[in-house]
């Protein structure tokens, strides 16, 4: 009784699936998106050859200024005879090695760090280390090193200093705030809601111009500082407000239940902070603090205009010497390539950990 | 129960186990070393001043600036006050901000709908763009685009002429404008009372509406009143339509509307980066509508343009108007920059100011009461406004 029954296989039209389905689905589907996708082609194809021939295919990569001055394309000899000023400033030449090693141990931390399974104690305790060892690379003075001014620091390690230091020490500052601001004493919840919204109202550089200018004018005579922990305040006073009103979002997002519980536990306001809101909180609240991160790590090229030589300013000094003179593009696009690379991971970075946290492991 | 009550009274608690004494106390330490460490700052300042004889107050505002400002709305002259030189500065400021902002909403929101096109190629032109900008500092974007502006551009000599009666040269853009004729100020009168009686039509058809059901075609009648009125003021005056095109003359040229490097390098950084942002926020408020809103209102018969403004937009503003608020704020603050690249913002003229009195603390204070004042009345106002559109819960 059983019959085989053939069953015709049909397949979609040709033109509804592969390639040719989806460059029909996704760039020609109805009349205004081909015109679209046609004016962007044209867009393209009138930019990115001219721009690939500029950059690579006329360029000179390691000659001197004159000789760039007759290449049709890019100039990037600009960065390739000048990289070491670039990324260390003033920083002494034979010397210039322990800040690549501070370096190198900043992205090492970074990229152990980035798996949240390593998130325990021992990584503190590396973190405070390696800043520590950082710090001492860069000064010396001790083990042998010879001594460097600060005056002396410059170029991309100054960027990292300044950002990573600042982030470290803004950050419990910011968790204080964020307290103090949800606090139920009016004194102290009115002092945090001056000066966040004091500093959310006003732009860094009028903080950085108030390290430069006015901060010597508050200490004691004789007692001074030099200009980089200047900005380095500042810097760190401006980033807390932003870090307090994140984790203002994540203690207002914890329930009651928790607060309640805890209290019947009969903890006290401290245990119960340490122990059952902040974990809690400052979880939830990762993601918004990694882009607080990137803003303080882009908002550090704000030192130039006090006259700190980070990275920006070392391009800049480099673009003022006669030879170099007229090659902005180029050493403003690698001053930019390098933000980028930074800023970049550490979005992808946020997105990565904001999925992660929301499937709930 | 009622033992355990009295004998709670009559205990003696100690008062640092009491919570209410104990906040007062903690109140008082805090107010103790944040004012100790007020009067030790200001103090030592005090002394410093003396010492370094630099004097306080703010009667330089009074005194005159002897510099001058490349570019002002206001007239002034190397002669006027400080005080007059700061004006100029926070004019310059806000109209820098101003332009910017309605230049940023309009550019971010169209980068915005493009990231959600359904058109591959555009969505990830759009994508590439506010990656991009975003991770770039803002005041690397200024100095690339002034440098730019100055490298490739050439002497105002041999200044470019892509369009009729503009002019690119280094020294800025010279644009042709109308010369100046009273009917301006008549036209510029009739607009306004135009919007008045725009917005007098629209209470009235709204009400009529309401009351009868009968539809006032307010938009069109509107578009005809505002730009009607100022026309006909335009026709009654005889059609002025002399031209006031940029000469060259010596150096640089004269007449028409000169804008320069340092106002464009600044406006486009501000503007290309900001953007980006914006565009961002206006993305996930058109996403948090959800589908099911669009197709419902579809369901009940309302056209396309009704679906888009009694449904949509309201819902999606109320998601995007508190994050644009303080995409604009940073707009502004960003604006500040300006100092950077010598465009003579508030910020770069508190700067000279400080350089040449001395007086760094009110010259700081300045700067800071000025964008404390943007921020506070832009999110006053803003506020306000989020209140109308937020969501009415019964």
């Amino acid at each position: 009784m059983e019959q085989a029954v053939q069953i015709e296989v049909v397949r979609p039209p040709i033109t509804s699936v592969g390639p040719i389905g989806w460059v029909k689905n996704n760039l020609f589907n109805g009349v205004f998106n081909s015109i679209l996708t046609l004016v962007t082609l044209f867009f393209l194809w009138k930019v990115l050859p001219p721009f690939i021939r500029w950059a690579f295919i006329d360029s000179a990569w390691h000659t001197t200024g004159q000789a760039c001055r007759k290449a049709a394309g890019a100039c990037w000899s600009i960065i390739s005879m000048n990289y070491r000023f670039i990324l260390f400033g003033f920083y002494p030449y034979d010397l210039q090695w322990r800040p690549s090693l501070a370096m190198m141990i900043l992205f090492g931390l970074l990229f152990y760090s980035r798996d949240r399974n390593h998130w325990k104690k021992p990584l503190a305790y590396a973190w405070i280390i390696g800043l520590f060892t950082m710090g001492l690379l860069m000064k010396g003075g001790i083990f042998g090193l010879t001594s460097v001014e600060s005056t002396q620091w410059g170029g991309l390690p100054l960027t990292l200093l300044l950002a990573v230091f600042g982030l470290t020490a803004a950050y419990p500052l910011g968790v204080i705030l964020a307290l103090g601001r949800r606090s139920k004493m009016p004194g102290v919840k009115v002092l945090c809601i001056l000066y966040i919204e004091l500093i959310r109202g006003v732009p860094l550089i009028s903080l950085l111009f108030m390290s430069a200018i006015i901060f010597p004018l508050f200490l004691p005579e004789g007692v001074t500082f030099n200009k980089i922990l200047r900005a380095q305040v500042a810097i760190i006073l401006f980033t807390a407000a932003y870090i307090a009103e994140v984790v203002r979002g994540g203690l207002q997002a914890m329930s009651r239940g928790q607060y309640e519980a805890a209290e019947s536990l009969g903890l006290n306001y401290i245990l119960t902070m340490r122990l059952i809101i902040l974990p809690q909180a400052l979880k939830i609240v990762i993601p918004p603090t990694v882009s607080i991160l990137i803003s303080a790590f882009k908002d550090t090229s704000l030192v130039v205009i006090i006259a700190l030589f980070d990275l920006l300013k070392t391009t800049q000094s480099v673009l003022s010497n006669p030879e170099w003179m007229g090659f902005s593009r180029e050493a403003y696009v690698f001053v930019a390539i390098l933000y980028f690379l930074g800023c970049f991971s550490m979005s992808n970075y946020s997105r990565r950990l904001e999925r992660e946290l929301s499937r709930g492991d | 129960m009622r033992g355990f009550k009295d004998n709670a009274a009559s205990e003696k608690v100690n008062f640092w186990f009491d919570p209410k004494k104990r906040a007062i106390l903690f109140q008082l330490l805090t107010f103790g070393i944040v004012g100790l460490l007020a009067y030790y700052l200001i103090s030592n300042t005090l002394i410093n001043l003396e010492k370094q004889k630099i004097a306080t107050g703010f009667s330089f505002l009074q005194k005159e600036s002897s510099f001058e400002i490349g570019e002002s709305l206001v007239p002034y002259s190397a002669a006027s006050s400080y005080g007059r030189a700061l004006l100029v500065g926070a004019l310059n400021t806000i109209k820098v901000a101003f332009i910017g902002i309605v230049i940023t909403i309009i550019l971010g929101t169209i980068i915005g709908v493009a990231r959600l096109s359904t058109n591959w190629l555009l969505s990830k032109m759009a994508a590439i763009y506010i990656e991009v900008m975003q991770d770039i500092p803002i005041l690397l974007q200024l100095f690339f685009w002034y440098a730019i502006f100055y490298e490739t551009m050439p002497s105002p000599e041999q200044a470019l002429n892509p369009g009729a009666g503009i002019y690119l040269s280094n020294r800025g853009v010279a644009f042709t404008i109308l010369q100046a004729h009273p009917a301006h100020k008549y036209m510029l009168l009739a607009f306004v009372v135009g919007c008045v009686i725009v917005y007098l039509i629209r209470r009235w058809a709204r009400k009529r509406q309401e009351k009868t059901g009968q539809i006032f075609p307010t938009f069109r009648v509107g578009i005809a009143i505002v730009f009607g009125l100022p026309f006909i003021t335009w026709l009654a005056f005889g059609t002025p339509l002399k031209m006031d095109p940029p000469k060259f003359v010596g150096f640089n040229f004269q007449g028409g509307l000169m804008v320069s490097p340092e106002f464009i390098a600044l406006l486009m950084g501000l503007i290309l980066y900001t953007a980006a942002f914006v565009a961002e926020v206006v993305r996930a408020g058109i996403q948090s509508v959800s589908k099911g809103q669009k197709e419902a209102a579809m369901s009940i018969g309302l056209r396309p343009t009704l679906v888009l403004n009694l449904v949509i937009l309201p819902q999606a503003l109320r998601v995007i108007i508190p994050p644009l608020t303080s995409q604009m704020l940073n707009l502004t603050k960003n604006s500040s920059l300006a100092v950077a690249i010598g465009y003579p913002d508030f910020v770069s003229v508190a700067n000279t100011t400080i350089n040449q009195t001395g007086q760094s603390i009110e010259g700081v204070a300045l700067i800071m009461a000025v964008y404390l004042f943007f921020s506070l009345s832009t999110s006053v106002f803003m506020n306000w406004y989020n209140k109308r559109v937020a969501l009415v819960e019964r």
